[in-house]
């Protein structure tokens, strides 16, 4: 040992992305390593920056609509949600029943294909060979086939309008969720069985990429990374939105803040989801799916400004919206959950191996469209 | 040695490579097949009948594609590390039988110049990450480096549990001797020998020197075309060898069920042989489908504080059946009782160091919070 200690080594200057396979699109992490392990990290942001929130000053409160769908472009719906319910909540719109139980279910639905995409990214990083990311894919192909009928579209839908929804859903809308959620029952149940309690999974997980109670609440951490950190904090439930206070469901938390227990609550999440989506079924009844101002697509707020957060796949989604009267928004701004979580990245990359830097990467479950927007 | 011997010989070595490319271009079209089949796809479908034009329309893309030189790499260290991957895996196969009476060299102390030339591969891996002038090469070429070189240990002390109790190095005697199989003989040996095979040759779960999602295919980054495709002839001929190590070390390589003389005998012996080999090469592929990455450190951990342990106890406990003669079932009850305990004692420890997890759920009733 002691004639090793005076060869010194240098630390090594690790650029991983912007065109690493798995930095989950366009993102770069400038890693110093000492050999195989990490001591210090430094995110890279913007290279997807695509000027959303100015766009949004020149367009009108529909067509802003399809500017959300590429925000967080994973799960469309709920980020088309937060933009339309700030819209509503300026202009003290009710909406009907139907649009907000139809809201829910396709929102839930959402949150589930953006987990399965997740699971199906994280089995990839933690090095099974693309198993968990065709079995992801599968549940997520069987969600959008459902989506598209609705919406029509499959990933980009704008279906949402301020006011309601864009049109009804199909006739057979109900009995269809119905056999889906039967199936997402079974898929969510395979890839728990191939991945989750995985003895080398929790070997590699386990304890890596940790974050703390405290640490969670100062980076400002939200969403399933908060939840994992072992804090009960879900909008859904403590501001409720939308009908989601008509709701029984359990909020997932972790116990050690560590990779696997983001992971784990993500996959629970996913059965809660479902129970809503169960819950939200049988709730649904006939009656108008828009106010008249939707119908004529004659969006214009009084002047002022509002706030309004939900809870996304990714964690807390704020939109803050300013109105001077005319059509068209004076401003937004996006509070993004990736970009707010991916804050804690250096914290969590303290200390680990090159090959966790990977993982903890893929268990923030950042999206590049919103990091950078 | 006459002209004609010497004819023969390059005749003899000229079909034996060729089959072995074969077998790889077969390997990887049932890869993919097998991995599709396994993640609810087809796999190849769209080149000939079943897709198994595949690996032909592989071969035509490799060939036609352009040979990178990155600017600022080590050339001679570049362009030479595949060969010196690519030659240690084809020479290895000169010493291999493939029926009782098929074979190019049969030698006697084959076991030997198997793990001696396989060593070599290391060399090329370290080369191609130090030539290529890129931090993941290296980094990968590390990660070769230490693993390749850590579980060649495991993989020749636990074959020489085999090799005691035939008495010889010469993999014909080797499988003359099984009897019944090494397998139930010794499950120790096979545990450690096959799960060290697969690290020495790199594939899942010890796919680490060549993480595609850490270090991007590792040594193997900045190639491209022909020099590429040397390096992925390698890695197949070594799965392969692998899955036909243990059939001949484990599985009674060509013994089986048929005729005893005449040239059905042959036939027969080498169905055997690769219906077996192909069960191995299965069980390979499945687990790479199945399995997440180690890390490096538990990797190595895997082998210093594990594998080795282990194999030393294999030796030790062929080292007293044969001394004192005991009974065929002691050794491969008290063999299978270790390997066991040993599962049992790593699953304690894990379990003691970090708790399994505790799964708590906050329940949520219409809009509030509850505990």
């Amino acid at each position: 040992m002691t004639t090793g200690q005076h060869l010194g080594t240098v630390d090594m200057l690790l650029n991983m992305g912007p065109q690493h396979p798995s930095t989950h699109g366009v993102f770069r992490m400038i890693l110093t390593v000492d050999g195989e392990q990490i001591q210090d990290a430094e995110a890279v942001i913007g290279y997807l920056h695509r000027g959303t929130e100015k766009l949004c000053e020149r367009e009108n409160y529909r067509q802003i609509v399809t500017l959300f769908d590429r925000i967080d472009y994973i799960a469309n719906f709920n980020s088309e949600l937060s933009f339309v319910m700030a819209a509503e909540k300026l202009m003290g719109l009710e909406i009907p029943e139907r649009a907000q139980l139809i809201r829910v279910i396709l929102c839930e639905l959402n949150r589930i294909s953006s987990h399965m995409l997740f699971y199906g990214a994280f089995g990839t990083d933690v090095g099974v060979f693309g198993t968990p990311f065709m079995y992801g894919f599968r549940e997520r192909e069987n969600i959008q086939q459902l989506f598209e009928a609705v919406s029509g579209a499959r990933m980009m839908h704008s279906y949402f309008r301020v006011g309601g929804v864009a049109q009804d859903v199909p006739e057979d809308f109900v009995p269809r969720t119905r056999d889906l959620v039967e199936t997402l029952k079974r898929g969510i149940d395979q890839c728990d069985k191939l991945l989750t309690y995985n003895e080398i999974m929790l070997e590699r997980t386990r304890g890596v990429g940790t974050i703390t109670k405290e640490e969670a609440i100062d980076y400002g951490l939200s969403g399933p990374t908060l939840r994992g950190s072992g804090i009960p904090e879900d909008i859904r439930a403590t501001e409720p939105y939308l009908v989601y206070d008509r709701f029984d469901f359990e909020i997932p938390i972790g116990q050690n803040g560590d990779c696997w227990d983001r992971f784990w609550v993500r996959m629970e999440e996913m059965r809660q989801s479902i129970h809503i989506i169960e819950q939200a079924l049988n709730m649904v009844q006939d009656g108008p799916i828009q106010t008249p101002v939707a119908k004529f697509g004659f969006v214009k707020p009084p002047v002022g400004d509002v706030y309004v957060r939900t809870e996304s796949p990714r964690g807390d989604f704020g939109v803050y919206l300013v109105s001077d009267g005319k059509d068209r928004p004076y401003r937004v701004k996006v509070r993004t959950p990736s970009f707010c979580n991916l804050m804690a990245l250096r914290r969590m990359l303290e200390g680990a191996y090159i090959a966790d830097a990977v993982m903890i990467l893929g268990s923030v479950d950042i999206v590049l469209g919103e990091v950078d927007r | 040695m006459t002209w004609s011997d010497v004819g023969w010989l390059i005749l003899s070595v000229a079909i034996f490579i060729g089959f072995i490319n074969f077998v790889v271009l077969a390997l990887t079209y049932l890869e993919r097949k097998f991995i599709g089949r396994a993640q609810g796809r087809y796999g190849p479908t769209r080149t000939g009948p079943f897709g198994l034009f595949q690996p032909i329309a592989d071969v035509i893309k490799l060939m036609s594609k352009e040979d990178v030189l990155p600017a600022r790499t080590d050339k001679a260290a570049f362009w030479l590390a595949p060969m010196a991957v690519f030659v240690p895996a084809f020479v290895i196969w000169v010493s291999i039988p493939f029926t009782r009476d098929i074979a190019i060299r049969n030698l006697e102390m084959g076991l030997l110049f198997i793990f001696a030339v396989s060593g070599l591969s290391i060399v090329g891996m370290i080369m191609a990450g130090w030539g290529s002038f890129n931090k993941y090469a290296m980094l990968g070429g590390a990660r070769a480096a230490a693993q390749l070189i850590s579980y060649e240990i495991p993989l020749i002390i636990g074959v020489l549990g085999v090799a005691m109790i035939s008495q010889s190095l010469d993999l014909r005697v080797i499988v003359a001797e099984q009897g019944t199989w090494f397998i139930i003989l010794q499950p120790l040996a096979f545990f450690v020998v096959f799960t060290a095979g697969l690290a020495e040759v790199g594939r899942a779960p010890f796919d680490i020197p060549f993480a595609e999602s850490e270090v991007v295919g590792g040594p193997f980054v900045e190639y491209s075309g022909m020099h590429w495709s040397m390096f992925f002839l390698a890695e197949y001929a070594n799965t392969f060898l692998v899955a036909v190590l243990i059939t001949l070390l484990f599985l009674g390589g060509w013994r089986g069920i048929g005729p005893a003389t005449g040239w059905g005998e042959d036939v027969m012996m080498a169905f055997w042989f690769f219906s077996k080999t192909m069960v191995v090469v299965l069980v390979i592929f499945w687990i790479r489908t199945a399995l997440p990455r180690f890390r490096i450190d538990q990797v190595m951990a895997l082998a210093w504080k594990f594998l080795i342990p282990l194999s030393f106890l294999n030796l030790l406990l062929t080292g007293f059946y044969l001394f004192y003669g005991w009974s065929d079932w002691s050794i491969s009850l008290m063999s299978l009782a270790v390997l066991l305990s040993a599962y049992y004692a790593v699953m304690r420890r894990r379990r003691s160091q970090i708790p399994r997890p505790t799964m708590v759920k906050v329940p949520v009733r219409r809009g509030r919070v509850l505990g």
